[in-house]
């Protein structure tokens, strides 16, 4: 039996705004009239470690989305993707930004990154549907590296019971009036990548 | 109305709404939001708010207030309340005026600490009652009632989230603030406030005789509830509650539940649910404080019952819970088939492992660099916690035990007559914290030993809170500014230079010096925390690799900085670099120059 009307687990690398991004989820889900549950990754992992955030909608439960229980997974970085992918439904999809960030373990040699390939391949047999985005490339577009986050909020806006608007009135909250332009289209850069 | 609330989000605000007069706390994840958010409210509402410089400090500043008759809280992580333990279990005999909570946040799986002792058995010892909630709701709510419990028993009362509670965010209701606060009047009774022996024998009694007080007051409050079904139950306390409801749910199974949340917990409650059963499974994160407490009042209720646990190996005694390892439990008890979780080690074993680093630029990493250059890797290096304690892939951090043992460990060695050179550091917060006594006890008892300092001017890696050395105060008020130097001296060392580590070579001369130097000596290594830097607008050029001139020796690539890859036979410096210039430094072939 269903025990939240969506799961989201968002990953990525810390300093990438996973938490920030994984706030504006919560908060227009909210005014969106949820019961909202969330979970964060702070302290020690959040220097450029493995960084999980959990947003269950609709949910009167835990925090943490439950093993096999994720309707979406979104990644910001490939490898993290793979990794968290144990938190994936069958039926659920993974939103992936195929942009590598290399861990130290790999700028000094320790250990290999593996070929794009190899991390698509597996994640294929675990789920529904795998959608690939350059959103680092998209970010560029749209004018700031640093959007990359919101383009994937773009991207996601197409696969959550939350309204657009109520996303970007979060996204509108959440960042200096100045870079409102630039975020929006990045919003917009995602969301067109995945319609498709 | 509703608000998306952190869990220390809600603590803050019904700490605010309470009425609390003072605030006080050290940082420590995953507890350090919680004076963050009340801070900036400070003047509006007449809060005073502080970092303190330790949790004893700041649990004793909190008792003083609550004795002059104001509510007042006090702030930590579960170790922290080690370090405030002294007047924790003394205030318990004293007991209260103003509403006293003591909020310490426990970290189930060490996610960001050196252990994951349980703060209920702190409870338990000190005979006070304690809070446990399952979500950021609860925390809120039992926040504002720990006031009103404390001032009902004029005990302190302590309120333990943890990570999934703290860290947790949902959609909570926000509540009036009060208008109206009792005015401070400290009464003079030193039968009460002076913990003589004559005085503390009384107290003790007393505080035995206040035990069932605290059960009644306990008895019915919201958090303890049952469901009564089958004959099989699960008695689950705090969050993992709400992972036995999910699973029950998900199992679809005809179990009766009964919820914990406080301590000690309601004794009619617990015996009319284990008459009810024949069978139960105690489901809690840590110490089986629920569970013992469960086998004892079985004992005379129902004796016959069958108690699975952490005392019959059935849920794990360390790490935290989820729902999938307690459902996993639920259905082994009731013979249904355990979920299967499909197999990813494989295409895990491809990935590299992402463990946190030192940030790109981070002054810490040069420090070590200089210090092992001086040093060698045969020396001993004991250090302490806070950011620099991730460098332990640079060899230079062989012992971390606590909050300020670093110089005091360093000490140890010494005078177990190791020959070897030794040389420990400690961060800047952590030096104020409890480094002090530890540097004063090497200068009294004469170690003979190397204390590095490296000053980043922050508390970085519980999210930038400012301290004695910074000249702010947790609200944003200029205060003094200590110097580390002034102090290091004044405590005994009679070898004390403050060094920038950016300039390699002069660091590496400051710590020859010290080594040199027989007896105490203190190296100071300043540069400010390069995410601080960044926020207070201070960018420097980056720097680039001239392909021409590297000969792909590596140097660089094993200074080990997240900006400096490695690919075709040549370094290759990314986005990351903040152009610190420590690369350049270490290059000799000249390879590394300023990205003009």
């Amino acid at each position: 039996m269903r025990t939240s009307i969506c799961d989201i687990v968002v990953v990525g690398v810390g300093g990438q705004g996973v938490i920030l991004l994984s706030n504006m989820i919560g908060k227009a889900a909210v005014k969106a009239g949820y019961s909202v549950r969330g979970a964060e990754t702070h302290g020690m992992a959040q220097r450029g470690g493995s960084v999980v955030n959990h947003i269950r909608l609709g949910c009167e439960f835990g925090p943490m989305v439950p093993v096999g229980g994720a309707d979406v997974l979104l990644a910001f970085e490939p490898a993290e993707a793979l990794r968290h992918a144990h938190f994936l439904s069958r039926d659920g999809i993974v939103l992936v930004n195929i942009n590598p960030i290399l861990p130290t373990t790999v700028t000094t040699g320790k250990a290999r990154y593996p070929a794009l390939a190899e991390i698509l391949t597996p994640l294929q047999g675990l789920c529904a549907d795998i959608k690939s985005i350059d959103a680092t490339e998209l970010a560029f577009k749209a004018g700031n590296p640093r959007t990359m986050n919101v383009v994937m909020l773009g991207a996601l806006s197409k696969f959550i019971p939350v309204r657009e608007e109520e996303l970007i009135k979060s996204l509108s909250d959440s960042v200096p009036a100045k870079f409102l332009e630039v975020n929006r289209r990045a919003f917009e850069l995602g969301k067109r990548e995945v319609e498709l | 109305m509703k608000e998306y609330l952190l869990g220390n989000a809600a603590i803050a605000r019904a700490i605010i709404e309470a009425g609390a007069c003072v605030v006080t706390g050290y940082p420590g994840t995953p507890a350090s939001e919680i004076v963050e958010y009340v801070a900036p409210f400070s003047s509006k509402y007449d809060i005073h708010v502080e970092w303190s410089v330790n949790e004893k400090a700041a649990l004793e500043v909190a008792i003083g207030a609550s004795w002059a008759g104001v509510r007042a809280v006090a702030v930590m992580k579960h170790v922290g309340l080690n370090v405030a333990a002294d007047p924790f279990m003394t205030l318990a005999y004293t007991g209260v005026k103003g509403g006293l909570v003591v909020c310490v946040s426990d970290d189930p799986f060490c996610h960001s600490s050196q252990n994951e002792q349980d703060s209920r058995c702190y409870a338990r010892f000190a005979c006070v009652p304690c809070l446990d909630p399952a979500d950021p709701r609860e925390a809120r709510d039992m926040c504002s009632y720990a006031f009103e419990l404390s001032e009902e028993l004029e005990l302190p009362v302590l309120l333990r989230p943890t990570t999934r509670v703290s860290h947790a965010s949902a959609d909570v209701e926000m509540g009036r603030i009060e208008g109206d606060r009792a005015k401070a009047k400290f009464l003079k009774d030193p039968a009460r406030w002076v913990m003589l022996p004559a005085h503390a024998r009384p107290r003790h009694s007393m505080l035995l005789d206040k035990q069932d007080a605290i059960k009644t007051a306990l008895a019915n409050v919201p958090w303890n509830r049952f469901v009564l079904r089958g004959d099989i139950g699960v008695i689950a306390s705090g969050i993992a509650g709400l992972y036995a409801e999910e699973a029950l749910k998900q199992l679809e199974v005809d179990v009766s539940v009964l919820r914990i949340g406080t301590f000690p917990p309601p004794e009619g409650l617990c015996s009319e649910f284990l008459v009810h059963v024949t069978k139960v499974m105690v489901i809690e994160e840590l110490e089986p404080v629920l569970e013992d407490y469960v086998e004892r009042l079985a004992r005379t209720y129902n004796p016959d019952i069958e108690i699975l646990g952490k005392r019959t190996g059935h849920i794990p005694r360390e790490g935290e819970l989820d729902t999938f390892i307690v459902r996993n439990a639920i259905a082994d008890m009731t013979a249904q088939q355990s979920e299967v979780v499909l197999s990813l080690k494989e295409a895990e074993e491809i990935l590299p492992p992402r463990p946190p680093s030192l940030c790109p630029g981070c002054s810490h990493r040069a420090t070590y660099y200089a210090m092992k250059k001086v040093f060698g890797k045969d020396a001993i290096f004991p250090s302490d916690i806070g950011c620099y304690t991730l460098a332990v892939r640079m060899g230079t951090i062989d012992t971390c035990l606590c909050m300020g043992a670093s110089i005091t460990v360093a000490s140890g060695i010494r005078f177990a007559d190791e020959e070897r050179d030794i040389c420990c550091s400690i961060g800047d917060s952590t030096f104020l914290h409890t480094g002090l006594p530890g540097l004063l006890n090497a200068a009294y008892n004469k170690a003979n030993i190397t204390v590095t300092v490296l000053d980043n001017s922050t508390t970085a890696m519980t999210g930038h809170q400012p301290h004695p050395g910074t000249g702010f105060t947790a609200s944003g008020d200029e205060t003094k500014a200590v110097s580390i130097e002034a102090i290091a001296k004044v405590l005994g060392a009679d070898f004390v230079e403050t060094v920038d580590p950016y300039d390699v070579n002069a660091t590496i001369e400051c710590f020859q010096m010290a080594k040199d130097h027989q007896g105490l000596s203190v190296v100071i290594a300043k540069q400010l925390c390069e995410i601080t830097a960044r926020k207070t607008g201070i960018s420097r050029k980056p720097y680039r690799v001239n392909k021409e001139n590297c000969t792909g020796c590596k140097k660089c690539v094993e200074f080990g900085c997240p900006a400096i890859e490695f690919e075709e036979g040549c370094a290759r410096i990314n986005s990351l670099c903040t152009g610190c210039g420590v690369c350049a430094q270490i290059c000799t072939s000249k390879a590394i120059e300023v990205l003009e």
